[in-house]
């Protein structure tokens, strides 16, 4: 079967560094959950060794903490990549604060999530609805870093130590920070799952190479969206020499005032 | 009356200068001192006349009281009493009535600006009626007496943090005293109730050193609440070798495994209960194979359940486990999903089985097209009947 849709082109949306933070990120993260979910509640096991002999609890507990530094770094790595990556990863893309964005969030829940429309919608990047749960994600992913690292120092000599215990007390105390850590790993169980699905869901109807996208980093989109943005960019790219510009005229006005007195 | 020196009032009741020494070296160990700090100890207990204290009792259970009264050798308890010049304390003084409350206003009157105020119990700010003492209201009462201590001992977990009195729905209202009033700096000595040695610890600190010790952020002193029982514990290595006891009559309760599963909360708890233990160093609720329920953490009656790990979720109607709140929203998602799967199958038909006329990018666009392929259905249709027509 041949499609009808109109001339596609490729088009290079997730540069090297979101890849690797999102790999990295999943892998992490698929890790924390089952070492979270052990160390919150250790499966029922009976035998007859010594203590002494036996550490493989101690080595889960190792095991999440090596992977939550990764996690975390990976994080870092990526908050500075929302101010130094291309178009469509910098951080804008998540925060919805244009018309265009809560357009975009309303459309997607209308044609995607409620299935309302036959005809799927197209962008380049992230859909809007989905930036937005991102942004989401990310906040979760700071409260999970923060709650964490709080637990972590407790015991611990570090130079961080006396920050955290001090944030650990400012959250409420042990209790509350455990209980918000140990709740907020179904958060992202909850997400992998939509997630997932909805890669299948637009690899399904929209066939834009999607899925493969996250590995090599191309999408195929419809031309005439690319040629769309290449002229909203370029507007805005205009619209940023014009105000440089204004600013060194008014910078040489200036100048010349001060020389001529 | 010259108020004697500590020292002085034991040799007074009788004990030896041995019995002395042997307890402030106990006091020095367990405050960490180095040799020479234990003769600082020695030298301010034997000549330091003794501190005037008040020692008030809110809502609470007495037990904090009870807990240094019932503790053994050296007699920390009795010890304790002879080495403040106690001069009220509504539970423990012989007189009663208008006798107790004017020898209190008399202490206070004489020694304004540099008594300790002990405050046992929590204040209820809902309605006076809650908590009175000899016809004025707890809030009062204690406003009175903080304005002319030198420094505040929130003795126990009530006044330190509310204990259950201040656990949900709290409806006495009741608060702890570091809520109640900032003005004066407030010593949290935690626990329901605090261990007798570090009561006595506390007291000794600052008898010696005339200076209050080192706090915590939880306004805890550091010495006792320094660490988290979870690291002092003797069944550490069970937890690490991932041994739980699975219920309490099983065979690795039997072999004293960790007690995590059971609800331990010693991995969430500041205090020194596995370094100095109970009555005279016998044992301590861990030993004793009961979980650690978290009582020198503020709010820990809200943060249940005691004999699991795993928090309860408030305010769903039921009271569930996260866990398995977390377990069916999974569910529910997966259902979903699967649900959005079909659906998707049947709405967007057409467009997987590229039988998807309309190639517009935006839903306007598409309407556009749509009402306009409409339309020209409607003429060929007109078009055909009027062909029929002619």
């Amino acid at each position: 079967m041949i499609s009808k849709k109109a001339h596609l082109r490729e088009v290079y949306v997730w540069q090297l560094p979101v890849r690797i933070f999102h790999w990295v990120n999943a892998f992490t993260i698929t890790i924390l959950c089952i070492t979270g979910y052990i160390i919150g509640d250790p499966p029922a096991i009976m035998h007859g060794t010594a203590p002494e002999f036996n550490y493989w609890f101690g080595w889960v507990r190792l095991t999440h903490f090596i992977a939550a530094f990764i996690f975390i770094l990976n994080f870092l790595v990526r908050i500075y990549w929302f101010f130094a990556g291309n178009t469509f990863s910098r951080w804008p893309n998540y925060i919805p604060l244009t018309k265009k964005q809560w357009k975009g969030i309303f459309e997607t829940t209308k044609v995607d999530v409620l299935l309302l429309s036959p005809k799927p919608i197209y962008d380049i990047g992230h859909n809007s609805l989905a930036a937005f749960t991102y942004f989401g994600l990310f906040l979760i992913m700071i409260i999970q870093s923060v709650t964490g690292l709080a637990m972590f120092y407790v015991d611990s000599d570090s130079i961080l130590a006396p920050f955290f215990s001090k944030l650990l007390i400012i959250m409420g105390g042990f209790y509350p920070v455990r209980n918000i850590h140990h709740i907020l790993m179904w958060a992202f169980i909850l997400f992998a799952i939509v997630h997932i699905y909805l890669v299948f869901y637009h690899d399904y109807i929209e066939r834009n190479g999607i899925a493969s996208s996250i590995i090599g980093g191309w999408k195929f989109i419809d031309e005439r969206l690319v040629k769309e943005s290449e002229t909203e960019q370029k507007m805005k790219q205009r619209i940023i020499l014009e105000k440089e510009k204004e600013k060194r005229l008014k910078k040489n006005k200036a100048y010349k005032e001060t020389n001529n007195e | 009356m010259e108020t004697k020196s500590f020292y002085q009032e034991l040799m007074d009741k009788g004990y030896s200068r041995r019995d002395f020494l042997k307890f402030c070296g106990m006091m020095g160990a367990m405050l960490g001192l180095q040799s020479s700090g234990v003769a600082q100890v020695v030298d301010a207990l034997q000549s330091k006349p003794r501190k005037p204290v008040l020692w008030y009792h809110f809502q609470e259970c007495t037990c904090c009281s009870e807990s240094f009264l019932r503790s053994s050798h050296p007699l920390v308890g009795q010890i304790l009493l002879e080495m403040i010049s106690l001069d009220y304390s509504d539970t423990l003084m012989a007189a009663s009535g208008e006798q107790a409350e004017e020898v209190r206003r008399q202490a206070m009157q004489e020694n304004y600006g540099h008594y300790i105020m002990i405050v046992e119990g929590s204040v209820p700010l809902g309605n006076p009626g809650y908590c009175t003492i000899a016809g004025h209201d707890a809030k009062s009462i204690f406003e009175e007496g903080a304005a002319g201590a030198e420094a505040i001992i929130a003795w126990g977990n009530c006044a330190s943090s509310g204990c259950i009195q201040h656990a949900y729905p709290n409806p006495t209202k009741a608060e702890p005293v570091h809520k109640i009033y900032s003005g004066k700096p407030v010593i949290n000595v935690q626990g329901c109730p605090p261990i007798a040695d570090v009561m006595a610890g506390v007291i000794t600190y600052i008898l010696t050193f005339d200076r209050l010790p080192e706090l915590d952020n939880m306004g805890r002193p550091t010495v006792f609440y320094g660490r988290r029982i979870h690291d002092t514990c003797y069944r550490r290595p069970a937890y690490d070798a991932g041994l739980f006891v699975q219920s309490f009559d099983d065979e690795n309760a039997k072999k004293g495994y960790c007690l995590y599963y059971m609800g331990c909360k010693g991995p969430n708890t500041f205090n020194s209960c596995a370094v100095i233990k109970w009555n005279n160093s016998i044992s301590y609720p861990i030993q004793s194979g009961h979980g650690c329920i978290g009582c020198s953490e503020p709010n820990f009656w809200d943060y249940g359940p005691l004999y699991s790990h795993i928090p309860y979720v408030h305010g769903i109607g039921i009271e569930a486990t996260a866990d398995k709140i977390g377990a069916g929203l999974s569910a529910v998602a997966l259902g979903g999903v699967l649900a959005h799967a079909i659906v998707t199958n049947i709405q967007k038909h057409k467009l997987i089985k590229n039988q998807m006329d309309d190639l517009s990018l935006n839903e306007k666009e598409f309407e556009e097209t749509e009402s306009h392929l409409a339309s020209e259905k409607e003429k060929i249709d007109q078009e055909i009947k009027s062909e029929k027509k002619s």
